[in-house]
C-alpha cells in the first residue's frame, strides 16, 4: 500500500476559519477539497504537507446561481453538480461536455472546481473551459476579496496567483446572448488525461462572430489559449473556413511536449482538430439557439 | 455505446442439455449455475493474504532502485534503524549471510533477493525494512542511504547484443554478452524450399509489446517462523502452493514437512503469481530474524515495476503462399527481452514456452521458428497475462501474416482463412513443429462467427462508409478484423514437461462422509475462476451428488494433494481431468459396496446419476448417499474391499488439450483524431463441453477486455535511460467497461477425445484470441498493412501519415 508521511488534519469551518488557519501555518498547509489530486500526491509522496485543512464543511462556496450580468460558481461545487447544473447547461453546454469527459463518477462525486483550477494541472478540463469563457477567479484573504482574470490565475504549472494565506472562493463567468460553447477532448481511454483538449464559445451576431474564447488543456498553449486564433475570428464570418484558419493558427502556435499519450506533430494536429470541431460544434449551437447537448454525445 | 444493427446474441449449445437439479435449484452435474464462492466475495468476507492479522505481526516494505543500472557502492541503513518502531532492515548483505541473496529462477537462471553488487532494472528490491506498521516501515525505508553509481543501461532489446552493449549479468563468471539462448524448432530446409518455390511471399516485423497483468491485488505474503514449534507458515499469493513449498525447500535448506503454504482467496493472478518474488523471501527471512510474524504486500507501483511481465517479443514473420492463396509456409525470427534476470515461467524444455505452436489453425507442411533471448536492464519475467505459455505471441504472429497475406493477395481475410483453415477430418493433427492437436471442426467455428456477424452487410457498409470518407464527408472508417485460433492448454506430459524438474501431474482427492456428502482436495488454486463450484459440479455429474453437497479444499499445502497449480489454462485439463477419475473410482467402489448390500453380483448392476441399480429391476438400487453410509457402517464387505468411500489419484495428461475459436472485432476509427471505438466482437469458443457455462462466458468476457487492453491501449514502455513509463494505473492503462462492446458469444463443442470428461481449458482463449482480432479490425479501417500494439489514438495516426510509433520506447 502507498501511504503518506505523516501530517496534522484540522477541519475549517468557516472561510474565515480557513484563513485565519491558513495564516498560522504558512506554506506547510494544504487545503483540501475533493482531494483527487492532492490525496495521490501524497501517497506517492511528491507532496508532503505538514497540515491539511480541510474546507468542506465551509458555507457558502457550494453554489451556482446568476448574479447580475455573470454567473457564479462556488468553489466547493463538484463535478458531478456541474456535470447537472441546470443554469451551466442553459448558458454553456461546454461544461457538460468537459465533464463528461473529466475522470469517472467517483471522482466527479468528489473533486470540485476550486481544487481543479487551483491544481493548475497543464492538462486539466475545466481550467481549459474556464479559460474559453474568459472567466476570472474570486480569491479571498484577511483583507478581503479580489478578483483576478482566469487568464492570469495560471501562474505556470501547478502555480496559481492563489497566496498562501488565501483561499480560491468562486469562479465567474459573463453572461452573453447568442452563444454557444462546446468542448473536445481526445484521451486514450476513459478518465486519462487529456492528449489534447480545445473548448471554445461563440458569440453571433447575425453570421458575425461577435465575440469568441478559445481554451486548450494539454498543448502547452501559453495561458490555456490562443489570442492570435481569437483575434482572426472576431469580426469575421462563423464559416467552416474562417474554423479551419483558426485550427491553423492553434496548430502553430501551441507547443506541446511528447509523452506516451503521444508525439508533438500529433499534440499539435490535435489541438488544430479539436479546436476547429469545438468552433464548429459552438457556432452551431450558438444558431440553433442555447440547444441541449446532443444525443450523439449522450453517453461519451 | 454505438447502437448496431445486430443486437448482442448468444448462441450456446450446452444450455439446451436437461440436467436435473437439485432442491437448491442447482444442476446435478453440468449446467448454469452461480457460483458457490459468491457468498463471500458478494459480502466482503472474501480473505485474502492482505485480511490475515496475527498476533505480533510486523510489516515490511521494500526500498526499490530508482535508476535501471547503477553500481552499490554503499548502503547506509543506520538512520531507518533508527526510526521508533523498526525491527530490522534487511540488505543483500543480510541476505548473503544467510546464503540468500541470490535465488534461482523458473528458468534455472537466478535472480538478486536484495541487491549485493549492482541494480539491474528500475524498481529493483534493495532493502528491506520491517517495523511496526507501514506507515513507519515507509518513512524509515527513505531514511537509508544508498550511494548508486549510475551505469549505462540497455533499454532497448535491439541494441542489447550491439558490441558496446554494457553486460548485464557480469554476476554470472565467464558470461561477455546478454544473449541469454538461441533456440528453434521446426525444419528449416524443407522451409526453405517452400519460401524457395512460393509464388508469394510477404515480409512483415512486428512488436507484442511488454504488457503486465496487474491483478487487481498485488502481490504479498505473511511469514510466520514459528520459534517454537520450528513451522513455517505462509500465507501468500501463489498460484502454485505446492511449487512454492518444495522451492522454499530447496533453496533456504528448510525441511519441506515444515512449511505449509497457505493461498488463501487469490484477486486475481493471470500469471503473475506462478513465480516466487523476492519480496516472499524477504518476508520469511524477517520472520526468522525477529521471530515474528511478517507481512509484505507490495503496492501498486511495486507490482507494475517488478513482478511478471508479459511478451515483449520482436517478431519477424514471413508467409509464403501460392497465388491463389493456399499457404506453403512461415517462418519466424524472433528477439526476446527476458529483462535482467531469466525468469520466465515454462515447461523445461522449451525455453521459448510453446511458441513454436507459431502455425496456428491451418494446413501447411514446412515451418520454421528461431528464437534468440536477450537481457535488457527491465523487469524480469515473461509469461504472465492468460498467455498459455507464449501462444498468445504465436498466434498473434499468425493472425496478422494471414492479414498481410491477404493484403498482398487483395483477397478477402475471411475467405484466405477459409481456405487455409485445417479439415475435421486432419485430427487427430500433428504440426510441422511437432505439435499433436487432439480434436478441432475449424471451419465450423469460422462459419458461425461470420454468419453471427453478418459478414457480408458488414463489408458492404463498409465499403459505404469508406466511400463517404473518400468523398470528404466523414473523416470515419470502419473495419472488420478476424482471428482464428488454436490454444494449446493444460500442461502436461510428465515425460515432455516440468518446471525445475517437477513433472505437471496433479493430484485429487475424494472423500464421501457416511451422509453422501463429498469433500475434494485439490492441487489446484483459484485466483478467482471458481473451482469450489466447477469442481464440484464435475463430481457431481460424475457421481450425482448435489453440488451443495461437495465441499472443494484447495490453496493450502497441509490439507491438499501436490500438484504444480493452476496457469496455462491447465486446471480443468489436468485438476479436472483427476476429479473425475477419483469419481469414476469412488462409483466404481460404490458399485462392489451396493451389490453387496443388495446382495447381487456387481455386474448386475446398472448406472444411473447418483444411483445403482439391479438391471432388469430399477426399484432395486441403491442412492450413492445410502451406499455411503453402508461403506461407513457394519455392512460385512467382500475380501480384499476397505471400508469408507475414498478415492485417490495423480493425473498425468497424455496430451494438451486444444481449444479453439473464430473472432470478429468491427471498430470504428476517426482518421482525424485516431480514435478507435470497438463497436462489435463476436467470439466463437469450443472449448469442449461446458462444466458451467457461466463462468466460461465470464472468462471469454474477460479475456476479449483484456484483449482491447493489449490492442488499444496497455504497454509498459522504457525510457532509454531504462525508466520504466507505466508504473501507475495513471500510466499503465487497463480497459473499462466503456470501451467495451457488448460481447456476442457463440459455441461450438468438439470434446477433447483423451480427456476422461471430454473438457478442455478456456481461461486464456480469449486473451490469446482478441488482440488480433482488434489490430487486424483497425488496420482494415485505416488500410495500412501494420502498426504495432498499442493503437492509441497517436499510434492509428501517425500509421495513417506513414511514420508509426515504436511502441516500446519513449515516444519522442
Amino acid at each position: 500500500m502507498q501511504v503518506p508521511e505523516t501530517f496534522d488534519y484540522e477541519r475549517a469551518s468557516t472561510v474565515e476559519d480557513a484563513i485565519q488557519r491558513l495564516t498560522a501555518h504558512g506554506d506547510e498547509a494544504r487545503v483540501i477539497a475533493g482531494g483527487h489530486s492532492l490525496l495521490p500526491m501524497m501517497k506517492l509522496r511528491l507532496a508532503v504537507p505538514e497540515v491539511l485543512i480541510d474546507i468542506n464543511d465551509l458555507p457558502g462556496l457550494d453554489h451556482v446561481r446568476l448574479d447580475g450580468d455573470e454567473l457564479a460558481i462556488g468553489a466547493l461545487v463538484r463535478h458531478a453538480a456541474i456535470l447537472d447544473d441546470p443554469i451551466l447547461g442553459e448558458h454553456y453546454p461546454i461544461f457538460a461536455d468537459a465533464e463528461r469527459k473529466i475522470a469517472d463518477p467517483l471522482v466527479r462525486n468528489r473533486g470540485t472546481i476550486g481544487g481543479s483550477l487551483c491544481q493548475a494541472d497543464p492538462a486539466e478540463d475545466l481550467s481549459a473551459v474556464v479559460t474559453a469563457l474568459k472567466g476570472s477567479c474570486v480569491i479571498q484573504s484577511a483583507n478581503g476579496r479580489r478578483t483576478v482574470p482566469m487568464r492570469e490565475f495560471h501562474t505556470g504549472p501547478w502555480e496559481t496567483a492563489v497566496g498562501d494565506a488565501e483561499l480560491l472562493v468562486e469562479v465567474r463567468i459573463p453572461v452573453r446572448t447568442s452563444v454557444g460553447s462546446s468542448y473536445h477532448k481526445v484521451e486514450r481511454r476513459v478518465g486519462d488525461w487529456a492528449v489534447a483538449a480545445a473548448g471554445a464559445f461563440v458569440q453571433l451576431d447575425g453570421d458575425t462572430i461577435a465575440a469568441v474564447g478559445l481554451g486548450l488543456s494539454a498543448v502547452g498553449a501559453p495561458d490555456m489559449t490562443c489570442p492570435d486564433a481569437e483575434q482572426a475570428l472576431v469580426g469575421g464570418p462563423a464559416s467552416a473556413e474562417a474554423f479551419a484558419e483558426a485550427a491553423r493558427i492553434v496548430h502553430d502556435a501551441v507547443s506541446p511536449t511528447a509523452d506516451q499519450r503521444g508525439p508533438v506533430d500529433y499534440k499539435r494536429h490535435l489541438a488544430g482538430e479539436l479546436t476547429r470541431r469545438a468552433l464548429t460544434d459552438a457556432a452551431r449551437r450558438a444558431r440553433s439557439g442555447s440547444d441541449p447537448v446532443d444525443s450523439e454525445e449522450g453517453n461519451a | 455505446m454505438t447502437t448496431t444493427d445486430n443486437p448482442p446474441q448468444s448462441d450456446t449449445e450446452a444450455d439446451t442439455t436437461e440436467v436435473p437439479l437439485s432442491d437448491a435449484g442447482n444442476p446435478i452435474g453440468f449446467g448454469r449455475m452461480l457460483r458457490k464462492e459468491d457468498a463471500r466475495f458478494l459480502r466482503g468476507q472474501g480473505n485474502y493474504v492482505d485480511d490475515v492479522r496475527l498476533p505480533g505481526m510486523l510489516t515490511g516494505v521494500i526500498l526499490r532502485a530508482p535508476m535501471a543500472h547503477a553500481r552499490i557502492n554503499s548502503i547506509d541503513t543506520s538512520a531507518a534503524e533508527a526510526v521508533d518502531g523498526v525491527h530490522a532492515v534487511l540488505t543483500g548483505e543480510t541476505l548473503e549471510g544467510v546464503g540468500l541473496s541470490w535465488m534461482p529462477t523458473l528458468s534455472n537462471d537466478t535472480q538478486s533477493v536484495l541487491v549485493t553488487d549492482k541494480v539491474r532494472f528500475q524498481g529493483q528490491e534493495v532493502a528491506f525494512v520491517i517495523a511496526d506498521d507501514e506507515y513507519i516501515a515507509q518513512d524509515a525505508a527513505q531514511r537509508i542511504v544508498v550511494d548508486y553509481e549510475p551505469l549505462p543501461a540497455v533499454a532497448d532489446a535491439k541494441q542489447a547484443l550491439a558490441d558496446d552493449a554494457p553486460l548485464i549479468r557480469d554476476d554470472v563468471e565467464g558470461r561477455t554478452d546478454n544473449k541469454i539462448y538461441d533456440w528453434e524448432a521446426g525444419n528449416k530446409d524443407e522451409t526453405d524450399r517452400a519460401f524457395a518455390d512460393a509464388d508469394v511471399v510477404v515480409r512483415q516485423e512486428m512488436l507484442y509489446p511488454r504488457t503486465h497483468p496487474a491483478p487487481m491485488e498485488t502481490c504479498g505474503s505473511v511469514a510466520h517462523m514459528d520459534p517454537v514449534t520450528g513451522k513455517l507458515v505462509i500465507w501468500t499469493t501463489t498460484q502454485a502452493p505446492h511449487a512454492h513449498r518444495t522451492l522454499y525447500a530447496l533453496v533456504a535448506g528448510l525441511p519441506e514437512h515444515k512449511i505449509q503454504v497457505i493461498s488463501p482467496d487469490i484477486g486475481g493472478g493471470f500469471g503473475n503469481k506462478v513465480g516466487i518474488y523476492p519480496g516472499y523471501v524477504c518476508s520469511v527471512v524477517g520472520s526468522i530474524v525477529t521471530g515474528k510474524p511478517v507481512k509484505w504486500m507490495e503496492d501498486r507501483a511495486g507490482n507494475l515495476m517488478s513482478t511478471s511481465f508479459a511478451r515483449d517479443y520482436h517478431m519477424t514473420g514471413e508467409i509464403a503462399s501460392t497465388a491463389d492463396g493456399t499457404i506453403t509456409g512461415l517462418r519466424v525470427d524472433v528477439l526476446a527481452d527476458h529483462g535482467a534476470f531469466n525468469g520466465v515461467a515454462q515447461p523445461t524444455k522449451y525455453p521459448a514456452g510453446f511458441f513454436h505452436i507459431f502455425t496456428g489453425s491451418y494446413d501447411y507442411g514446412a515451418a520454421h521458428c528461431n528464437v534468440r533471448a536477450v537481457y535488457t536492464n527491465k523487469a524480469p519475467g515473461g509469461v504472465a497475462y492468460a498467455c498459455s505459455f507464449r501462444i498468445t505471441e504465436a498466434v498473434y504472429l499468425v493472425e496478422r501474416m494471414v492479414d498481410c497475406l491477404a493484403d498482398e493477395l487483395d483477397m478477402d481475410p475471411a475467405e484466405l482463412r477459409m481456405k487455409n483453415l485445417l479439415q475435421p477430418e486432419q485430427f487427430p493433427y500433428t504440426t510441422p513443429t511437432g505439435w499433436e492437436y487432439d480434436s478441432g471442426d475449424y471451419p465450423r467455428a469460422l462459419q458461425k462467427a461470420l454468419d453471427m456477424a453478418g459478414y457480408e452487410a458488414l463489408r458492404d457498409e463498409q465499403a459505404d462508409v469508406r466511400a463517404a470518407y473518400d468523398n470528404g464527408e466523414s473523416t470515419m472508417l470502419m473495419g472488420i478484423g478476424l482471428s482464428f485460433f488454436t490454444e494449446g492448454v493444460g500442461a502436461g506430459p510428465r515425460k515432455h514437461m516440468d518446471i525445475l524438474g517437477l513433472g505437471m501431474a496433479d493430484g485429487c482427492e475424494l472423500r464421501i462422509h457416511p451422509t453422501g456428502k463429498a469433500i475434494l482436495r485439490i492441487s489446484v488454486q483459484s485466483q478467482g475462476q471458481g473451482h469450489e463450484t466447477t469442481f464440484a459440479q464435475i463430481v457431481s455429474q460424475e457421481l450425482g451428488i448435489p453440488p451443495e453437497d461437495i465441499e472443494v479444499v484447495h490453496g493450502d499445502t497441509d490439507n491438499t494433494p501436490f500438484g504444480l497449480g493452476t496457469y496455462g489454462s491447465r486446471s480443468t485439463p489436468v485438476s479436472g481431468a483427476a476429479a473425475a477419475v477419483v469419481s469414476h473410482r469412488i462409483r466404481d467402489k460404490a458399485r462392489i459396496i451396493a451389490a453387496t448390500a443388495l446382495e447381487c453380483d456387481p455386474d448386475d448392476l446398472e448406472w444411473e446419476p447418483g444411483r445403482w441399480f439391479v438391471r432388469g429391476a430399477p426399484e432395486q438400487g441403491q442412492t450413492i448417499q445410502e451406499t455411503a453410509f453402508a461403506a461407513h457402517g457394519s455392512l460385512e464387505l467382500p475380501e480384499g474391499v476397505e471400508g469408507h468411500l475414498d478415492a485417490q489419484t495423480v493425473y498425468n495428461p497424455p496430451n494438451l488439450t486444444y481449444p479453439f475459436g473464430a473472432y470478429i472485432c468491427v471498430t470504428d476509427v476517426d482518421t482525424a483524431t485516431g480514435e478507435v471505438k470497438v463497436r462489435r466482437f463476436i467470439a466463437v469458443d469450443d472449448c469442449g463441453p461446458r462444466i458451467n457455462p457461466m463462468i466460461v462466458e465470464g472468462q471469454v468476457h474477460g479475456g476479449l477486455a483484456d484483449g482491447i487492453g493489449m490492442a488499444l491501449m496497455e504497454v509498459m514502455a522504457f525510457d532509454r535511460d531504462g525508466n520504466h513509463l507505466g508504473g501507475s494505473f495513471m500510466d499503465y492503462l487497463l480497459p473499462t467497461s466503456m470501451e467495451c462492446p457488448s460481447w456476442e458469444l457463440g459455441e461450438t463443442v468438439t470434446p477433447s477425445p483423451h480427456h476422461p470428461i471430454g473438457v478442455k481449458g478456456v481461461g486464456e482463449s480469449a486473451t490469446v484470441g482478441s488482440p488480433p482480432a482488434v489490430v487486424n479490425s483497425v488496420l482494415d479501417a485505416i488500410g495500412v498493412r501494420h502498426a504495432d500494439m498499442p493503437l492509441t489514438p497517436a499510434a492509428v495516426w501517425r500509421a495513417m501519415q506513414g511514420s508509426p510509433l515504436r511502441t516500446d520506447l519513449a515516444i519522442e
